[in-house]
């Protein structure tokens, strides 16, 4: 066995994609690999079975694709129906190289634009492919009858997004993700009633099936009666969305969690870059102790919403109103004067909380924990304030624009936006690690293929914003239905798995096992308790800001609460049940082991990217410095056995169409 | 403020349904409905009772997960989804005084049965869908965007039905349980474009059928379905609906497999 590093993991071998194919340019690539991909006969493929766990954006959409192919389909998701998946609560768009605005875009542009985003820790191939079907997904949406914003004259409307300079971001409204979601889920309804694809709601994957190697299947629990189920097909495809949920509060929904790929993780898979978590900027701050989530507002707001402080802290608990222009500190007009409060993601939500950490936030204090676990109380908010947008465009053209999310801010808050600046802060939001994949979307596990949030591939260490809902629907419609076709030649070769094989019974057995073990604990605390508990040393210490002391502090407390958690813990309720308490303790366990992950990732990542910030690594202005010399790498960590160091895997990240930079949005 | 809550609990589908009362103190006005009963399961959690169970994901008021019965209205007293209506809310009902008392049930119809406390099945809604709720259009088979131009106010229209998030207070506030508004958003949302035009009287006549067939009843113009509908999905749709299948029985559209 390799040395081990900082007491906390060793290095495996490198690992590099194989599938892209290298000898063609590659604005040619993707048509080869479709070209050299294998095929399966129409009348075949209804003998070859796809379980796609998810029904988001990357779910739903490649749950239908496959069905419409004649595969036989089945598609899990924790929720009561498959149009509630999280994607659903997406606001502001999806990006699509239309240059429908004649302003200069084209799938370079969007690709150029996406790995400069992504601060050059994303894979050339994949993006440049995603560049080069998103002109198809609004096709293929607006002939589902997705009701995207339209001009007069009966054409699509745009609109500029969050860091980039063209506008190429198609919007419903404040609805994008639910008008896409509902267009995915009606083509998927479809299948369910063609017969192709059938649905399993309230159903969690808890257990990945791997027998010679090849993902084989899933355990699944069914969440109104307790059943534990196995389900066996010939590829597994998780698109089980992001694990932003570890940090307890963020902007996902209550249920969003990491099971599916950690689980698949621990038989073998790959997990990338697990520490990369965006932080969004406009989200309303914290108001109290009992919070359980946090709401974004449409980072559209920034189009004509100024963010400032005031310029004094004696200043902060005054009305805003009551402060003078000469006090109040545009901050981002002033650090960032060619951007300014357009500036992407990271940079606006790291200055956000560099002022309030100076002291300088507004709103109501709230009771923290500082990295001693001493308690403090502290500001945490910036206005962003619409007077002036209201002052040169009439309150009526600002409420056709953005009166939805100002009636939304009210409602939350009680405050009126149209009289009182709103008050933002920066909250987790999209996490872009997720399991490793090559070109295919494939695992390292064979047969195990991975869409959506849930893998790494597309975003490197920051994603602009409205990619995620066009990676999303670009790997269901318009990669996975490809890729899998190769792989699933190949299963009809190799037939049928035995359904007596012991590794089933085994996984089986090993969900079992761990309920039992859940169901036994007779603690005091209760499971949001600890997970309250979790969230707080993550933001703490692998937030936004991160330093060598404080991830090894984490790592610490992370394994001592997850202890505490089998000697205090406690379960109500019964097994074979409706159980939430059963339900988000499972996830619970694999958050724990999750951020562990996390917290070693972002320490051996000695450089700051995206929206990964190292304090060590700063330029003398305070900004994100990358090591381009060191880390031009996806890390991709191997689960190393229980209770044993994670093994990193080093993919090094080859630049050959676009320059390497240094980012400056000066 | 001190309130009382009147919960509906019921341990499945098979067994009776009871109300039980809970007292809490030390309710801020800014707390969500939903933050209220995360509480009050965290104080039945330290008391060794089973906590109530009540189902919500985004919390943001668009997946429609959420939704009960307070005080008799689905989602509560203001126009909103339960996971956005807050304390301050309810206590600027002038009868809300402190040590008030907030009834909460299930959403009530024989189409959605309650499967645990304040949790039931609304997959009758879904199978409306599948019933014809969709353009049948293949991945990858799509024209360019822009070959087939809708006009502004169509689009307009069609959005404000398609704003339907599928939450079932419609049919829970209903007399007759009806699932019209839901059942003629879809209609409108996608009748209402060109790209829906081929299938319009067909999924008109296939999605009642199954309305029907879930048992949910017919629609007598009483309103209280768009009075309490989240998203202001209009009366209209109904009336749209209904025009298709007039249209459709003229022609004679019969139901299609
Ligand atoms: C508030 C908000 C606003 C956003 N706005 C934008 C935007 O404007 N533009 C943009 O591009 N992106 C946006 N994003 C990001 C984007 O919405 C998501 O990244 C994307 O929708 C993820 O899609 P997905 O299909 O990968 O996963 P999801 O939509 O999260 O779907 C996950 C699916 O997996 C299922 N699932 C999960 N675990 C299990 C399990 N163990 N067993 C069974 N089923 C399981 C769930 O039931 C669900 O069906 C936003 C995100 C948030 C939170
Ligand atoms: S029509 Fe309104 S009330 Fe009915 S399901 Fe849709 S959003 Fe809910
Ligand atoms: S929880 Fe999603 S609408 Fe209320």
């Amino acid at each position: 066995m390799t040395e081990l590093i900082d007491g906390l993991y060793r290095e495996g071998e490198k690992i590099a994609d194989t599938k892209a194919p290298h000898d063609v340019p590659i604005a040619q690539r993707w048509e080869q690999r479709k070209f050299n991909a294998n095929l399966v006969n129409p009348a075949n493929r209804r003998k070859l079975d796809v379980i796609v766990v998810g029904s988001g954006l990357a779910g739903g959409a490649a749950a239908a694709s496959l069905g419409e192919q004649g595969y036989n389909v089945k598609c899990f998701f924790y929720q009561d129906s498959a149009r509630r998946a999280h994607s659903i609560a997406a606001q502001g768009g999806i990006n699509a190289a239309k240059n429908y605005r004649n302003d200069g875009d084209s799938v370079y542009r969007l690709f150029y634009d996406t790995v400069k985003g992504g601060d050059y820790r994303a894979r050339e191939d994949n993006v440049y492919r995603l560049a080069e079907v998103s002109a198809a997904i609004i096709d293929q949406c607006v002939a589902q009858g997705v009701p995207f914003a339209r001009e007069y004259g009966g054409l699509l409307d745009n609109r500029s997004f969050g860091g980039v300079q063209v506008s190429r971001t198609f919007y419903a409204r404040g609805q994008t993700g639910q008008q896409l979601l509902i267009g995915a889920y009606q083509a998927l309804e479809r299948q369910v009633r063609a017969g192709t694809v059938k649905e399993y709601r309230r159903h969690e994957m808890v257990e990945l099936i791997v027998i010679d190697g090849r993902a084989r299947g899933i355990v699944t629990r069914d969440m109104v009666t307790g059943e534990i189920a196995t389900h066996l097909a010939d590829a597994v495809v998780l698109c089980t969305g992001g694990y932003g949920n570890v940090f307890f509060l963020s902007t996902n929904a209550m249920g969003c969690n990491a099971t599916a790929i950690w689980r698949a993780h621990r038989k073998g898979a790959y997990f990338a870059n697990p520490c990369y978590t965006q932080i969004h900027p406009t989200c309303i701050p914290q108001s109290g102790d009992f919070q359980s989530k946090l709401t974004l507002m449409s980072e559209s707001l920034r189009n004509d919403g100024r963010i400032w402080v005031p310029k004094r802290a004696e200043d902060c608990d005054k009305d805003p109103r009551d402060i003078p222009e000469e006090d109040r500190d545009y901050y981002l007009e002033r650090i960032y004067p060619a951007f300014g409060n357009l500036v992407p993601r990271d940079i606006a939500s790291r200055q956000a909380k560099n002022m309030c950490d100076e002291g300088r936030g507004v709103g109501p204090a709230i009771k923290e924990r500082d990295a001693q676990g001493n308690e403090r109380m502290m500001r945490r908010g910036v206005y962003l304030d619409f007077s002036e947008a209201i002052g040169r465009l009439g309150r009526d053209a600002v409420s056709a624009r953005y009166g939805n999310l100002f009636e939304m801010y009210q409602r939350i808050t009680g405050d009126d936006p149209y009289e009182v600046p709103m008050r933002i802060y920066p909250a987790v939001h999209y996490t872009m690690g997720g399991l490793w994949v090559d070109y295919d979307l494939e695992s390292n596990i064979p047969g195990l293929y991975v869409a959506g949030e849930a893998n790494f591939s597309d975003h490197g260490a920051n994603r602009l914003g409205a990619s995620a809902l066009m990676q999303g629907l670009a790997d269901g419609y318009f990669v996975l239905p490809d890729t899998l076709n190769d792989y699933l030649a190949d299963m009809l070769r190799e037939g049928k798995v035995d359904p007596d094989a012991p590794e089933i019974a085994e996984a089986r057995k090993s969900v079992e096992d761990r309920i039992d073990r859940l169901m036994a604990l007779r603690g005091t605390r209760s499971v949001d308790d600890f997970h309250m508990a979790l969230g707080r040393i993550m933001w703490e210490y692998c937030g936004m800001e991160r330093r060598e002391e404080g991830l090894r502090e984490a790592i610490g407390q992370i394994r001592a609460l997850k202890e505490e958690f089998w000697r205090d813990a406690r379960i109500t309720g019964e097994a074979m049940e409706l159980n939430q308490a059963l339900e988000k303790a499972g996830r619970l366990l694999d958050f724990f082991e999750l951020a562990e992950l996390m917290c070693i990732d972002a320490l051996h990542r000695r450089e700051s990217c995206g929206g990964h910030f190292r304090a060590e690594s700063q330029t003398p202005e305070g900004e994100a410095l990358r090591h381009d010399d060191e880390f031009l790498y996806v890390a991709a960590w191997e689960w190393g056995g229980e209770n044993q160091p994670p093994i990193l895997h080093k993919e090094d990240l080859i630049y050959k169409d676009i320059e390497l930079k240094q980012r400056s949005y000066k | 403020m001190n309130i009382k809550l009147k919960i509906w609990r019921q341990k499945n589908q098979d067994s009776e349904g009871h109300f039980e009362e809970y007292s809490m103190t030390g309710i801020e006005e800014h707390m969500s409905f939903l933050e209220v009963l995360d509480l009050l399961n965290e104080q039945l959690f330290a008391e060794g009772e089973e906590p109530v169970a009540f189902d919500s994901d985004c919390r943001e008021g668009i997946c429609g997960q959420c939704g009960v019965v307070i005080n008799g209205q689905a989602h509560g007293p203001i126009r909103s989804t339960t996971c956005q209506l807050h304390m301050r809310h309810l206590a600027e009902d002038p009868s809300f005084k402190d040590g008030s008392t907030i009834t909460i049930e299930p959403w009530r119809s024989t189409g959605f049965p309650v499967l645990k406390d304040l949790i039931v099945d609304r997959s009758a809604l879904d199978r409306i869908v599948q019933a014809g709720g969709y353009i049948s259009v293949n991945t990858g088979a799509a024209p360019e965007a822009h070959s087939v131009p809708v006009q502004k106010d169509k689009a307009d229209a069609a959005f404000e039905a398609a704003a339907c998030i599928g939450c079932g207070a419609c049919v829970a506030a209903c007399p007759n349980a009806s699932a019209m508004l839901f059942t003629g958003a879809k209609i409108s949302h996608l009748g209402l474009l060109p790209q829906g035009q081929p299938e319009r009287l067909a999924r008109v006549v296939n999605m009642l059928n199954q309305h029907d067939a879930e048992g949910f009843g017919g629609c007598t113009n009483i309103g209280e379905c768009a009075a309490v509908c989240p998203k202001s999905v209009p009366l209209e749709v109904i009336t749209r609906l209904n025009r298709d299948l007039g249209h459709a029985l003229w022609k004679g559209q019969k139901a299609t497999a």
